[in-house]
Order: structure tokens, then sequence, then C-alpha cells
């Protein structure tokens, strides 16, 4: 589908900026999520808007306030918001509150397992409701920084400060503690359920295999790590934070200890959000200085998707396919892409 | 990134307990200024307004994992700020009340060692009510009063009401032998001017305009610089006469110390010095200050710091006629003074 990548050291770079439809939504994107072949721009207040290929625009409401959080499983998008609401929005554009915070505290992270079940944190309490609508809730010691669900079994990652709790919501057990100083935002584990990654407060990245718990420690970045892909097959983790995308290889049983992560599509900017292809070695990244690229993660080979300028680049992401793929900044412009 | 003036001023407000920190907020909040204030506060309920922006935190305290052992933050904050950003443009200004026994200094510390903070908000200034009936006890036996008194730039003396004159006189004395360089506004019920407590700009570089002590800008013309070298240390808290009625306290474990010279002092000695310094006292050092003459430069120099973290810049060329004198700061617990004044001496330029 997309074979005209540039050369990495070629002197000029392909330009596919022309096949882009710009669909400015005039106000600032938190993330972008695709439900079938429309992009539900989540914004960072209020409104989900969607966007069809053809760059037709619907809006809906959503949140009283700022929207903190937002996760997807390609069937629904569930936000989270200041206003104490946890509020899913399905394909069709309808929204229904799944809960609200007894106390209006902010719902910080949100999370989705494959079989309907949700997980939501409020300060340092994490819940987890399943389709039957039970409920259960777990307190950990700190604010919770971000929530995963295992892709087996019924298993939530907690982080927080200090390190990752390990639940199991349906079983009496003892939750799991891993360990860690430092503050730990984002986490996320591997599509094979071998390694757990979190993204911490100060410019680097942990690791856990969690066979054994073995540390991984990914450092060096200039920034804090604010996002983070498996490419297809989970054979790397792209990562943001510098000037170039930071990808981790995890293809051997060690993960990338005592490896050098690969380094591609270096700008004068800093970058700001990573989106790997579902299906293909490819990856889209968005810069702070506006530039949206697709690179290939073979080589770094690059393609230019939007030009510089404006605000930083604050969603990506493809459809489940692979043959659209969504962009938004953080002043409100947007763009969808069809290969 | 932003400019200094487009980001979102932070005050902090603390105080021990019960020295009225909630009837000052609710002040700020209820006064007709037209400003749309963020609060973020501990206990929900105790503000009697209605403010949308009420966020309730945990005053979770994380150490860093730079290996700077005081080098401390406000997690909650931070995953606060990242939230009101998205809210950018319906509030003016934030404020943070800290419970009664809270050490100002990671909230402020989250203000530097934070990114993505530091891209979107400044610290305006640190604002500590404190109770003129009780104070003098506190500072005897609750080591957060005392902090929370040092870390100040500005102090609200409240329930002035309730102590005589003499005692005023005494707890203002006591403030001032730990912190001379605040602003101190005597109130009853927090009746204070809100230009007084709020947009000071304490940490703005470009508003280091002088660092003397408050009572000499207050018209009082004696020098009430504590220059201790001057005399023995005897830290008996036995206040010391001077002949003017006011009393001098030399608090036993809390002083500032001012360091002052009219020669050039060499920045290749200087910046060295300092950094070493804040690195290995950091801990004792709450907070410094300094405009600076530099050999061969015609700019002033200044700069601040918290504990271990220091930011300065080049802030305008000395003025014709203007005094090119070197101010150093610091307040701080138990601090080195002789090997302070002796490292600065090495610095000036012979």
């Amino acid at each position: 589908m997309i074979d005209n990548f540039d050369a990495p050291d070629g002197p000029s770079i392909v330009s596919i900026t022309d096949r882009v439809k710009l669909t400015p939504l005039g106000s600032g994107v938190g993330s972008v999520h695709f439900l079938g072949d429309r992009a539900f721009f989540v914004g960072a207040e209020e409104t989900i808007a969607i966007v069809t290929a053809d760059g037709e625009i619907t809006r809906t409401e959503t949140h009283f306030g700022a929207i903190l959080c937002a996760a997807s499983d390609g069937k629904r998008i569930v936000t989270g918001g200041d206003d104490g609401k946890l509020i899913a929005i399905d394909a069709k554009g309808e929204t229904s509150t799944i809960a609200t915070d007894a106390k209006r505290r902010w719902i910080d992270n949100v999370a989705l397992h494959g079989d309907g079940t949700v997980a939501w944190s409020a300060g340092k309490t994490a819940f987890v409701r399943n389709p039957k609508g039970e409920e259960k809730t777990f307190e950990v010691p700190s604010t919770v920084g971000g929530l995963a669900f295992a892709p087996k079994g019924l298993r939530l990652a907690i982080a927080h400060y200090g390190g990752v709790t390990l639940w199991f919501p349906n079983m009496a057990a003892n939750p799991e503690f891993l360990e860690w100083a430092g503050s730990h935002l984002a986490v996320m584990f591997s599509p094979d359920n071998k390694f757990l990654v979190t993204a911490m407060h100060e410019p680097a990245m942990h690791g856990w295999r969690l066979a054994d718990n073995r540390h991984m420690r990914m450092s060096g970045y200039p920034g804090r790590v604010r996002s983070m892909s498996w490419s297809a097959g989970g054979k790397g983790l792209a990562t943001s934070g510098a000037d170039s995308v930071i990808v981790w290889p995890f293809t051997s049983k060690d993960g990338p200890m005592g490896k050098e992560p690969a380094m591609l599509a270096p700008m004068p900017a800093r970058v700001a959000v990573v989106a790997c292809h579902p299906k293909n070695d490819i990856m889209a990244v968005g810069y702070s200085d506006g530039t949206v690229l697709m690179v290939r993660l073979e080589d770094g080979a690059e393609i230019l998707v939007r030009r510089t300028g404006g605000a930083p680049v604050s969603g990506l992401a493809w459809n489940a396919k692979g043959t659209l793929l969504a962009f938004g900044s953080e002043d409100g412009d947007a763009g969808i892409l069809e290969m | 990134m932003a400019e200094a003036s487009q980001k979102i001023p932070v005050t902090v407000l603390t105080g021990y307990l019960g020295a009225g920190k909630t009837t000052l907020l609710n002040r700020i909040l209820s006064e007709n200024h037209g400003k749309k204030y963020a609060v973020i506060v501990n206990e929900f309920g105790e503000i009697g307004i209605d403010n949308d922006l009420i966020i309730g935190a945990d005053e979770e305290v994380f150490e860093m994992n730079n290996g700077c052992v005081c080098c401390t933050v406000r997690g909650d904050l931070v995953r606060i700020m990242d939230g009101l950003m998205k809210r950018k443009g319906k509030f003016d200004a934030i404020i943070v009340e800290t419970t009664g026994l809270a050490d100002p200094a990671p909230v402020a510390q989250t203000f530097f060692v934070d990114e993505d903070v530091q891209k979107n908000a400044r610290l305006d200034a640190v604002v500590t009510v404190a109770d003129a009936k009780w104070l003098s006890d506190r500072l005897k036996d609750a080591p957060e009063a005392k902090n929370q008194i040092a870390f100040a730039d500005v102090i609200v003396l409240n329930k002035t009401d309730l102590v005589s004159k003499p005692e005023l006189a005494e707890v203002e004395a006591r403030i001032r032998g730990i912190n001379p360089y605040a602003k101190l506004h005597r109130t009853e019920r927090c009746q204070v001017g809100l230009t007084d407590v709020l947009e000071r700009g304490a940490f703005d570089l470009d508003r280091i305009l002088e660092i003397e002590p408050d009572f000499l800008e207050a018209g009082d013309d004696h020098d009430h610089d504590h220059d201790h070298h001057h005399h023995g240390h005897d830290h008996d808290h036995h206040h010391h006469d001077h002949g003017h009625g006011l009393k001098h306290y030399h608090d036993e474990d809390m002083q500032s110390l001012s360091l002052r010279s009219d020669k050039p002092l060499d920045p290749t000695k200087f910046m060295p010095w300092l950094q070493q310094l804040v690195a290995t006292e950091g801990q004792k050092i709450l907070r410094s200050k300094g405009i600076l003459a530099f050999t061969g430069d015609d700019d002033r120099y200044v700069f601040q710091g918290v504990h271990m973290m220091l930011e300065g810049d080049h802030q305008r060329q000395w003025k014709d006629g203007e005094k090119r004198e070197s101010r150093v700061v610091f307040i701080g617990r138990d601090l080195p003074e002789q090997a302070i004044r002796d490292g600065f001496e090495q610095c000036i330029t012979s």
C-alpha cells in the first residue's frame, strides 16, 4: 500500500500532504480513536468530534468540563472527566454515563478489557466494573498514575508512586507489587504478556520481565515520555520524549535489556505522539512543532503527512485495518488520510 | 514556550493550623475582582464559595529520582496541573492551599523541576498566614510553623486584635528574627488588600529589584541588617535591645544571612561556589536570592533558589550612577555562617 518511502538519507522527503483531508475542529484535541472507519477526536474539553474519511464532522457533547483520559477497545471509547463522570461513546456516537464519582473527584485514568470490563481511577482508588455491572475497588498507597489490563486473564496493572500493583479483581489472592523508586505514570503490557513497562514522571521508562520481575531501565530521554505504542506484533515499543522516536527492541526473551534502542526520524522538535500501524512495520509520528511523519521502522525512511507549523500534535490513530490515519493538534487542527 | 506573562501565576498559601488560611481564601474568592481562580485545597467543604474549579489534593510528596535527597515535589500537583491545563483560559490564576503541617518547599519545587508544569505556570509567591496570638508558641514547638515563616514572601500576621501592642511587637520581632525579607501585613480576620497577596512576582527574576529587609522599606532608617558577625553568638534566645525600641531575636536554628560587597565578584569563582554551596548545604538553605555585579560585566545578574534548585539570569544593564553592589541573602536552618562568609569573600575580585 505505501511503497513510495524516501530513502532515509535522501535529499528531500516524499510528501503526501496533498492527500490529507484537513478537518479543522476549532478546539484542542486530547486524543484520537477509530471506531470503525470514523475518527473520534476527543477534545480537551466537553466534546467529541466524529470525522468520516470524507472529512464530514459531527459533534457529541460529553463531559461538563475537561476530559482527562480516554481509552478505546475499537467498539467504544470511554472517557473520564473532571466532572467526576465516566462516559462511554459507541460507534454511532451515542453516549451513556457508566459511573459518577460519589465525591465528584476527577476521573484520572481509564482502561478497557476485551471482555467489556472497564477500569478507572480517582485519586488513590482503582475501580473495576465487569459487563454485568459488578463493581470492585482497590486502594493503592498513592495517586494512580496509569491503568492497563493484561492481554490475558482479568489482571489490572495500577501504576503509582514507587511501582506498579498487579491486581486480579476476581481472585482473593494478594495483589503483586512490582517495586521501583519514583513516580510511575502511564503503564502498558507487551502484547505477548511477557513485559510490563511504565513511563515515569522523570524522563525515563521502566520495565519488568513478568516471568522473573527482572528490571529494565530505559532512560536517556530529554523529556517526559507521554506516548508509547507497540509496533505490529509487539516487536518494538516506540516512544515519545526525544527529538527522534526511540524504539526499544522486544524481539528477544530479554526484551531491551542490554540493547540500544533505535532512534528514528530525528527532527528539530520533540516527538509528542507515536502510533504504530496495526499490521505493517510503520508508524505515524507527531512532533511538538506540528509536523506529522510516517516512518518505516526497518530503516527510518520518512513520508511527510503534515508540514511543520502550529501547535504540538496531540492525537494520532490508525483504524483497525490500517487504511486510515487521523491526527489532531493542541489548537484543534486535524486531518484524516486514506492510504 | 510561553512567555512569563502568559504563564498562569500560582500562589502558595500556607499557615499553621487555625491561623486563618481558609478565611483568607474565602476572602480572595468572594472579593469582586472579576478574576477566576482555580483553587487546590486539601479539605473540601471548608470553602464557602461556589466555584467550579475547587480541586481536592492529596498532598503527596514525592522524592525525585535524580539522586538529590531534598528534591521533593508534590506528585498530586503535577497531575492536577496537567488536568487544569486542559481548561486553560477558564481561569486567571491558581491558588494552592497547603495543610497546616506542610513544608512549602515541595510545592515550590514542583514549579521548578517539572518541565510541563514549568511550561504553563509560574510560582508567584508563598503567602504565609500567621496567628499573632499563638505564633510565638508555635515557633518554639512546631518546626513546620517556622519553615512556613522562613519560606514566605508575604506574611499575613492575622488576629492582631487578639493581642496587646507589646505582644504584637514581640511576635513581629520573632518573625523578623527568622525572615526579615518577607512583606508583613498586620490583619484582623485576614483583611488584607488582594494586591498585597496576589500577583507579587516574588519568584520573577525581573522583579528581584532590591533585596532589603522589609522594615527598611517601611521607612525605618536604622540598619537592622543582621550582620551577626559583628558580635559573638550567644544563641540563648534573649533579645538585644539596640536602643530604639525594636526587639531583635536570633532564632536558635533558623536564620537569614546577608552578604554584601562593593567590589565586583569574579563570576568564574562565584558561580561554582554558589553551586557547590547549594549542592552541599541545600537541605539547610530554604531560600536564596541575589543581585550580583560581576567583574567586566555591565549587566546585573540575578538569581534565586529553593533548596538545591537555582535559577539565574542577566537582568538588565547597571544604570549610570547606580551603585554596583552585590547582595546575596540566604534563609535557612543552622547555616554554616562563617564558611559561607569566607566562601563569599573568596569570590570578590581583588
